[in-house]
């Protein structure tokens, strides 16, 4: 099946500020393809070249050469722009420069209004949008009387009401509280899960990207990585020279590694590290019987 | 004499209005020179309102603020001085750089103490070496760094009063893995070399875990605990039932507890865990 989202050679390049005859390179010339239904984290340090690959998903941003095709069309056609950001939709770091309404449900309406859609079906549409996010009982607020992680929440209703098949997130969760983290990241996996919504979360969090089933590593604006996530944090050097780190578990399981025990150095949940240790201590029991 | 001191503090926003909330309740606590203390607790605990009023900002609703046994609200104190030997760094700081070049940026503070130019000189350059900021970066507009950068020049600003002690609040949020660590590394250093007193807050248990020597936990307003870390996390079911985000690896070693492999330590970096488990491995104790 034909991907969603195919990005082809691209590069991008702006000119440096003191000599404009010279080009900074932000993106060297990467290749990815994004499928319908993915959760995709996109994971690299400041600089890599993650924020600009976003913008360029739904047109924000062009490529200086290659191609973005979303669903098949040219971000490059200017006629398809409005079909291109109704299937892309964003998500930024500060939720309170996504808000433009003084009133919840007006704000997730905004898209809509602007795209002309039919009052009864707005309706709809909105309250099924605050529903999905969990913020139905939250529309006739005021968005400064929200939590953090509730105006992201609404940021993503406003979204999904455009009913996109892909939301990019720019590190959404950066500027949240741990509670207001977990209920973002919930939200994300849970349009993912139950709608179908591709979604590519860009990250610094190491534990979001264990939970997504495919992880993007940038560095120095090319794809370093590409693979699942046990597979990308299984390598703990490398990812530690490029400045990201890993979760706790897995940096626990790589010192036991280095000092001679045996375990597998896919571990990147709670659960597998205590089962796999607990193991160890079994097998210490057993040999100790032994002997 | 601790350094500084809160005695029976409590702070009310909006008094007699329907909005009216009790962001610091009942709040005593002393800090010694030279500490480096950790400051968590959920969104709402009253951090912010608690370090707002440590360096004289806002005015207490009832209590008081001891800085070397002296009351900084009495009717002569100085509080212009307090908020020299008492900086506070705010949360996202980069957002308030205002002057036209990084260099008159950091030396806004000095200049405003009345130090000769020689002096501020001295200190500009020495603080802006201190946060990791190269000679180059100095001529420049704000506007022309990176977020991380931007953070350092805000934080190199209340540095360069050379207080004694310094207060930043969520200093690393927003910031990737390699810059999070690199500022709370200065940090460490920075404290290590002047023997300042370092107020930390943050909402990454696993980086105040770390670097502080004592964590104070902050719940509904009041201190839930006040401690060296491994004291604190001894109380691990207790910090996660008041929504706190305990490290993976200290929620690892409690699985384990609950599974019979017990450690007397409470294990909260990572480097720690592996050793006890090493030595629990080649035969050492472990005890339930």
């Amino acid at each position: 099946m034909e991907p969603l989202i195919k990005i082809e050679n691209v590069r991008f390049a702006y000119p440096n500020e003191d000599e404009p005859e010279q080009v900074t390179e932000v993106l060297k010339g990467i290749s990815l393809e994004f499928r319908r239904g993915e959760l995709i984290a996109v994971l690299g340090h400041n600089g890599s070249g993650k924020s600009t690959l976003a913008k360029l998903l739904n047109a924000v941003l062009l490529p200086t050469e290659g191609s973005v095709l979303v669903d098949g069309m040219s971000t490059q056609k200017e006629e398809l722009l409005f079909d291109i950001r109704q299937r892309v939709g964003m998500v930024f770091q500060n939720p309170d420069n996504q808000i433009v309404a003084t009133i919840v449900e007006e704000d997730v309406a905004f898209a809509l209004e602007n795209m002309g859609v039919p009052q009864p079906e707005m309706r709809e549409r909105v309250d099924e949008a605050l529903k999905a996010v969990h913020m139905y009982e939250y529309r006739h607020h005021a968005p400064h009387q929200l939590s953090g992680g509730q105006k992201q929440r609404v940021a993503i209703a406003g979204i999904i009401a455009m009913r996109p098949d892909c939301i990019v997130l720019d590190e959404p969760t950066a500027m949240l509280d741990p509670h207001g983290r977990s209920e973002v990241l919930r939200t994300i996996k849970r349009l993912n899960r139950e709608y179908g919504i591709t979604v590519i979360l860009i990250t610094h969090e190491m534990d979001e990207a264990a939970q997504c089933r495919r992880v993007v590593v940038m560095d120095h604006g090319s794809v370093k990585m590409d693979d699942t996530p046990q597979n990308v944090f299984a390598q703990v050097a490398e990812m530690k020279q490029i400045g990201l780190d890993v979760p706790q578990v897995t940096e626990l399981v790589d010192l036991l590694r280095q000092k001679g025990y045996d375990l597998d150095p896919h571990i990147i949940s709670e659960e597998d590290c205590v089962a796999a240790i607990y193991d160890l201590f079994e097998k210490r029991r057993a040999n100790g019987a032994d002997s | 004499m601790p350094i500084l001191e809160a005695k029976d503090l409590t702070y009310t926003y909006s008094i007699g209005s329907p909005f009216e909330k009790t962001a610091v309740d009942h709040i005593s606590l002393q800090i010694e020179q030279g500490e480096f203390v950790g400051i968590i607790g959920h969104t709402g605990s009253g951090k912010s309102t608690l370090m707002q009023m440590l360096n004289g900002l806002l005015k207490p609703t009832s209590g008081k603020i001891l800085l070397d046994g002296n009351d900084i609200w009495a009717k002569k104190a100085d509080r212009r001085q307090v908020r020299f030997q008492v900086g506070l760094v705010f949360q996202y700081p980069e957002y308030q750089l205002f002057e036209e070049t990084v260099y008159r940026d950091i030396a806004f503070g000095p200049k405003n103490m009345g130090l000769s130019e020689s002096e501020i000189d001295q200190r500009v350059r020495e603080t802006a070496a201190a946060v990791g900021l190269r000679e180059e970066l100095l001529e420049k507009a704000p506007y022309a760094l990176s977020g991380g950068q931007k953070r350092r020049v805000a934080i190199a600003g209340v540095m360069a009063m050379e207080p004694r002690v310094l207060i930043l609040d969520e200093p690393t949020a927003g910031l990737d893995p390699k810059g999070r660590e690199k500022i709370l590394d200065q940090l460490a250093r920075y404290h290590k070399r002047t023997g300042c007193t370092i107020l930390l807050v943050s909402h990454s248990m696993e980086d105040v875990a770390r670097y502080a020597s004592k964590l104070l936990v902050l719940n509904r307003a009041k201190i839930m605990c006040y401690d060296t870390p491994s004291k604190v996390f001894a109380q691990s079911d207790a910090l996660a039932q008041t929504g706190l985000a305990l490290p993976q690896i200290t929620r690892v070693f409690a699985a384990l507890r609950e599974k019979g492999i017990c450690f007397s330590e409470e294990v909260y970096t990572v480097k720690f865990g592996a050793a006890l488990l090493e030595d629990a491995l080649k035969g050492g104790a472990f005890k339930c």
